[in-house]
C-alpha cells in the first residue's frame, strides 16, 4: 500500500496508468514520491536561536531513453499535475524509442529502524538538553567565549512507482548533533568543531551523557589550535589519522570512480579497470549496507537494493559505482549507487560509505619513519577536480613531525595532491580502521547527500602542504 | 505559469489570521513560487531536460519574545492549518530571547518597483538547446577540445509575497537566465577542464554563445601541460572570477551576527584602516537589472546603499533586525545578505597590473574553502599561469596559496576592469607577499 495517494484526489491505479503510459517507449524511468519532515534547533550565543520545523512533499517524474533524461517535479500530487509532467517528459523525448527495463529486485534488507527522530522526543526536551550542553561547554574553561550547538533531525519517506506497477519503499531516519566551541586566550581565537550522527534515534548521543564527549572533543580541538604555529609550505610526507581523514579517499578517488564521469570519459580512471591504480595492500569499498550509518540505504533512490561494492582490491581497479542509466550504457549492473538529494533532483551515481580497509602497520611505525612531515588528524572541507585529478583539503587539526616524533600543532595547513598519484604513493596502511563520526555531506552538481567514510592510518610519501612558512 | 500575486497573498493572509487566532502576538510569512526549466547537453547532444515547480510557505510566529518557524511545500488548506498550529505550539515552549521581534515599521520598504528584475521572455526547450549547442560548437573549433563536461541553459522565474502582522505585504517577480559551457582539453597526456558562465536577469543581456564557447575553450587549453613550481613568497594576481571571493569572505566577516558573537577577525575594527587607502567597497541594492538587486530583505526592511569601506577604512556592517539589536544598530536591510557587492575600480589597467612586477602568478582557479573568518587565515589549492615581465609564460598547477586577510587586505592593488557579471564583483586584483606551496 502506498502512503502518498491516501489524501490525494488521485488513486494509485490512476497514477500507475499515467506512469506506464508515459514510459512505455522509454528505456527507464519512474515516479519518485517523497515526504520529508525535518527539524533544526540551534543554540547560539547562549540562546535558542532558532527552532525550525519543515515538511516537504513532492514527486519527481523521470523518463530516460538512450543517454537522455527528462525530469519534471512538482509539489502537487494530483492528476492534473502528473498529466502536465507526463506531457513535458514526452515532448522532451519525442522521436526517441527505448525498451523499458522492468528488472528491479525486491528486497527485505533493513539497515536502520523505523525511528522518527523528529517526533520521538518533545521539542522542550531537546531545548533543555541544548541549554545543558551550553552550560557544560562554557563551564569547561574561562577561555570558552562562544558555543554553538544544534540538533538536525529528519525522517524521509520514499516510494518509487515504476511502469508496470512495481512499488518500492523506504523510510529513512537521519540525525546529526553538532557542537562548535570558540576559545580565546591572549587575544588569539580558535574554534573547534565536532559532530556525530547516523540513521538512528538521538538517544544514542544523549544517553549516558554521550553528548559531553562531543563537547569535550570540540573543546580539545579548539584548545590545541590555540598553541598552533604557522604551517610549513612545500612537498613532504604526510601521516593521515584514521576515520574522518578518509574524506581524502572520498575526494581523491571516490568521485573519479562514479559511473557517470567514466561513461563520459572525463575521469582520469575511465580506461583503467583491471589495472593497478594504487599501492599493494590498498583495498577500497563503497558500502551501503552498514548498520545505521549516515551513508547507508536499504534501497537507493531508483529502488535498487544497496550492496557492498569493491572499488579497488589490493591496488587493482575493480568496479565503478553505478546508477541504472550509466550501468545500462556501460553494459553492467547498477551497484545501488543511484542517489538524489530529493524529489527536486535527478539521480546520479553517488557514494554511500566509502572505506579503505585495514592493512598491517601501526600509526606509531608510520610516525617513527618520518623525518620531516605532517600528521593530519582532522579535516574541514575538501574538493576535487575530476578531470585533472587534483584535490585539496583544509586541516582542522594537524601536527608537525620532526625526526619521528609528533611536534607542535599547525594552523592553516592545506593539503593538495593528485588523486591517481597519491594512491600510488601510499607507503603504509594501518591496522586501526575507524569509521567517521557520521557527519559527512557530499556535494555534486549542486546536490548534497549524506555519506560516510572510513580508513586506517596512512602514510603518504609526498603531498604538497600549503602553509605560510617556507 | 508562475503563480500570481493574489494566490500567494491569500495564503499569506490565511497564515497571519490563523496564527493570531491561535495566540501569537506577531507573525511573518513568506509564500513563494519558483519555476525553473533547464536543459543540459554534452558533446552537442541533448543530455537531459528538467522542469521544476516549487511552492513554499515559511511562517514565523512570536509570542512576546518567544519565536519559532515552520516551512512546507504543501500548500493545501488542511496542511496549512496543521502547520500554523504546530508553529504556535512550538513558540509557546521556546525560551524567550529579548532580541526577537519584527523590524520597526518605519524601516519597511514603501516604494516603487523600478529596478527591472523580471523579464517575461520564455524560451521553449528547443531554443534553449540551440543556444547552448551553438556555444559548444564554438568551443569545439579547436582540436584540443576533446570532450565536454556538460553545458547547460536555465530559465528561472519566481514570485513571492512577504507579509507580517505589522501591516507589511509586498512581493515581486524576478527572473534569472543562466548559461554555462564546460569543456575538456587534451594534449600530450594532460587533460584539463574549464568553463565560461553567464547569468543575467534579462535573456538579451547574456553573453553570446560564441563568446561563451570560445572563452571556455581558451581557458581549458591554457591550463594544459602545467608545471609544478617551487615553494616561494610571490605576488599573485587573482582573476575576476576568484577575486570576488575575497569580497564574499569580507562580507561574512562583517555580518552583524559574526560581529555580535565576536566570531570574526574584523570585530571592533569599525573606523579602522582594514584595507589600504586605495580600496572602496560598496554594497548597492538598487542597480537596474542587477543580479543582486532587491527592494527589501527577508524581513521587509528597505535595502540601503552601503559604503562599507571608504579609503580603506571599515565604515559599516551588514545588519539585520535581530543581530542589530545586539550591537545597538538599526537594520540596514541585510537579513538576506549582501546585494550587489563590489570593489570600486582601481587605477591600473589590466596590462599595467600584470607588468607591475617581474614575476607574478596569475590564478584563475582555486579549490577548497580555505578561509577561516575567525582568524583571517586563508589557504587554498590553486592553478593558473606564470607571468614573467608582463608575458604569460606557462600554466602552473597543484600549488597552494596562503596568507592572512589582515595583511592581504593591506596589500591589494586593484585593476580598473570591474564588470557586473555576478552579484558580487571585483576587478582583477594583485596581492603581494603571499606564500605559494609547491615542490
Amino acid at each position: 500500500m502506498s502512503n502518498f495517494f491516501k489524501n490525494s484526489e488521485i488513486d494509485i491505479s490512476k497514477a500507475e496508468k499515467i506512469v506506464s503510459e508515459t514510459l512505455k517507449n522509454c528505456d527507464d524511468g519512474e515516479l519518485y514520491l517523497e515526504d520529508t519532515k525535518s527539524e533544526v534547533i540551534v543554540l547560539d550565543d547562549n540562546k535558542i536561536k532558532s527552532s525550525d520545523y519543515s515538511t516537504d512533499l513532492g514527486y519527481g517524474f523521470r523518463a530516460v531513453t538512450g543517454e537522455i533524461i527528462a525530469y519534471s517535479h512538482s509539489n502537487e500530487i494530483s492528476e492534473k499535475s502528473l498529466v502536465n509532467s507526463s506531457q513535458n517528459l514526452k515532448s522532451s523525448l519525442k522521436n526517441k524509442k527505448g525498451t523499458y527495463n522492468y528488472e528491479i529486485k525486491n528486497t527485505n534488507q533493513k539497515f536502520y529502524g523505523d525511528t522518527d527522530p523528529v517526533e520521538e522526543k518533545s521539542l522542550k526536551s531537546k531545548i533543555d538538553i541544548l541549554n545543558e550542553i551550553n552550560s557544560y561547554a562554557r563551564s569547561k574553561d574561562s577561555s570558552v567565549k562562544q558555543v554553538t550547538a544544534n540538533f538536525i533531525g529528519e525522517k524521509k519517506n520514499v516510494e518509487i512507482l515504476r511502469a508496470g506497477g512495481q512499488l518500492l519503499k523506504d523510510e529513512r531516519p537521519l540525525v546529526r548533533f553538532n557542537v562548535s566551541i570558540m576559545v580565546e586566550k591572549n587575544g588569539k581565537k580558535e574554534t573547534g568543531v565536532y559532530g556525530v550522527g547516523g540513521r538512528q534515534s538521538y538517544d544514542v548521543y544523549l544517553n549516558d551523557d554521550n553528548w559531553k564527549k562531543v563537547c569535550d572533543e570540540a573543546f580539545r580541538i579548539a584548545t590545541t589550535n590555540l598553541d598552533s604555529k604557522p604551517s610549513p609550505a612545500g612537498e613532504m610526507k604526510v601521516v593521515l589519522g584514521p576515520g574522518w581523514p578518509a574524506i581524502l579517499i572520498h575526494e581523491a578517488v571516490g568521485h573519479g570512480l562514479e559511473g557517470d564521469f567514466n561513461r563520459k570519459k572525463t575521469s582520469v580512471f575511465h580506461n583503467l579497470v583491471g589495472q593497478k591504480v594504487a599501492s599493494d595492500g590498498v583495498t577500497i569499498i563503497d558500502d551501503g549496507t552498514l548498520d545505521k550509518r549516515r551513508g547507508s540505504l536499504n534501497i537507493d533512490d531508483e529502488g535498487t537494493p544497496t550492496e557492498k561494492t569493491v572499488l579497488i582490491e589490493n591496488g587493482i581497479l575493480k568496479n565503478f559505482m553505478q546508477d541504472r542509466l550509466n550501468a545500462r550504457l556501460m553494459n553492467t549492473k547498477s551497484t545501488g549507487n543511484g542517489r538524489r538529494e530529493s524529489y527536486k533532483h535527478i539521480v546520479m551515481p553517488r557514494m554511500r560509505n566509502t572505506i579503505m580497509l585495514n592493512g598491517n602497520e601501526t600509526q606509531e611505525e608510520m610516525i617513527k619513519s618520518v623525518d620531516k612531515g605532517i600528521f593530519a588528524v582532522s579535516f574541514g572541507g575538501g574538493q576535487v577536480d575530476i578531470t585533472s585529478g587534483k584535490f585539496v583539503f583544509n586541516c582542522t587539526e594537524a601536527y608537525e613531525i620532526n625526526n619521528g616524533k609528533i611536534g607542535s600543532p599547525l594552523k592553516g595547513a592545506t593539503l593538495i595532491g593528485d588523486g591517481p598519484s597519491s594512491l600510488k604513493e601510499i607507503l603504509m596502511v594501518g591496522n586501526d580502521m575507524k569509521l567517521d563520526p557520521g557527519i559527512g555531506t557530499c556535494g555534486k552538481a549542486g546536490q548534497g547527500v549524506p555519506v560516510g567514510v572510513g580508513q586506517p592510518s596512512l602514510l603518504i610519501d609526498k603531498m604538497t602542504v600549503g602553509g605560510t612558512k617556507i | 505559469m508562475i503563480k500570481e500575486e493574489n494566490y500567494l497573498k491569500k495564503i499569506a493572509e490565511t497564515c497571519l489570521t490563523q496564527s493570531k487566532k491561535l495566540g501569537s502576538s506577531d507573525a511573518s510569512v513568506v509564500v513563494m513560487n519558483a519555476i525553473s526549466e533547464n536543459v543540459n547537453i554534452r558533446n552537442k547532444q541533448l543530455d537531459g531536460s528538467e522542469r521544476s515547480d516549487n511552492l513554499a510557505v515559511t511562517l514565523t510566529t512570536y509570542i512576546g519574545k518567544k519565536k519559532a518557524s515552520i516551512s512546507s511545500s504543501n500548500l493545501n488548506e488542511k496542511n496549512i492549518s496543521k502547520l500554523v498550529n504546530r508553529c504556535v505550539e512550538a513558540t509557546k515552549i521556546t525560551p524567550e530571547d529579548e532580541h526577537n521581534s519584527l523590524p520597526e515599521k518605519e524601516l519597511h520598504y514603501m516604494g516603487d518597483k523600478e529596478l527591472e528584475l523580471y523579464d517575461e521572455t520564455h524560451l521553449d526547450n528547443e531554443k534553449k538547446i540551440d543556444f547552448i549547442k551553438e556555444a559548444e560548437e564554438y568551443a569545439f573549433e579547436s582540436d584540443k577540445i576533446v570532450n565536454t563536461n556538460g553545458s547547460g541553459f536555465s530559465e528561472n522565474k519566481s514570485n513571492f509575497i512577504l507579509a507580517n502582522s505589522n501591516g507589511f505585504m509586498d512581493g515581486y517577480k524576478t527572473s534569472q537566465f543562466t548559461a554555462y559551457c564546460e569543456v575538456v582539453s587534451k594534449s600530450n597526456g594532460s587533460m584539463e577542464r574549464d568553463y565560461e558562465y553567464t547569468t543575467k536577469r534579462f535573456f538579451s543581456d547574456l553573453l553570446k554563445p560564441e563568446t561563451i564557447g570560445r572563452n571556455a575553450a581558451k581557458y581549458a587549453i591554457n591550463k594544459l601541460n602545467p608545471k609544478k613550481i617551487k615553494s616561494e613568497k610571490i605576488s599573485i594576481i587573482f582573476d575576476k572570477r576568484i577575486s570576488k571571493n575575497f569580497l564574499t569572505n569580507f562580507a561574512g566577516a562583517i555580518s552583524s551576527s559574526a560581529i555580535a558573537k565576536g566570531t570574526t577577525f574584523l570585530k571592533d575594527k569599525i573606523n579602522n584602516q582594514v584595507f589600504n587607502k586605495s580600496i572602496n567597497i560598496i554594497d548597492r541594492g538598487n542597480i537596474i537589472k542587477g543580479n543582486g538587486s532587491r527592494y527589501f530583505d527577508s524581513e521587509g526592511v528597505k535595502v540601503d546603499n552601503l559604503e562599507l569601506v571608504k579609503d580603506g577604512v571599515l565604515k559599516d556592517y551588514l545588519i539585520d533586525s535581530y543581530n542589530g539589536k545586539k550591537i545597538n544598530r538599526k537594520s540596514n536591510g541585510r537579513s538576506s545578505g549582501t546585494t550587489n557587492l563590489y570593489f570600486e575600480n582601481g587605477e591600473l589597467s589590466f596590462e599595467d597590473l600584470i607588468k607591475s612586477e617581474k614575476k607574478i602568478i596569475y590564478v584563475n582557479e582555486t579549490i577548497g574553502r580555505g578561509a577561516n573568518l575567525i582568524t583571517g587565515d586563508y589557504s587554498v589549492g590553486a592553478s593558473g599561469t606564470m607571468i614573467e615581465n608582463g608575458e604569460f609564460m606557462y600554466p602552473v598547477s597543484e600549488i597552494t596559496i596562503a596568507g592572512n586577510f589582515n595583511e592581504m587586505f593591506q596589500n591589494i592593488t586593484l585593476a580598473n576592469d570591474l564588470e557586473f557579471k555576478y552579484s558580487t564583483n571585483s576587478p582583477t586584483i594583485l596581492i603581494t607577499g603571499m606564500t605559494v606551496g609547491g615542490k
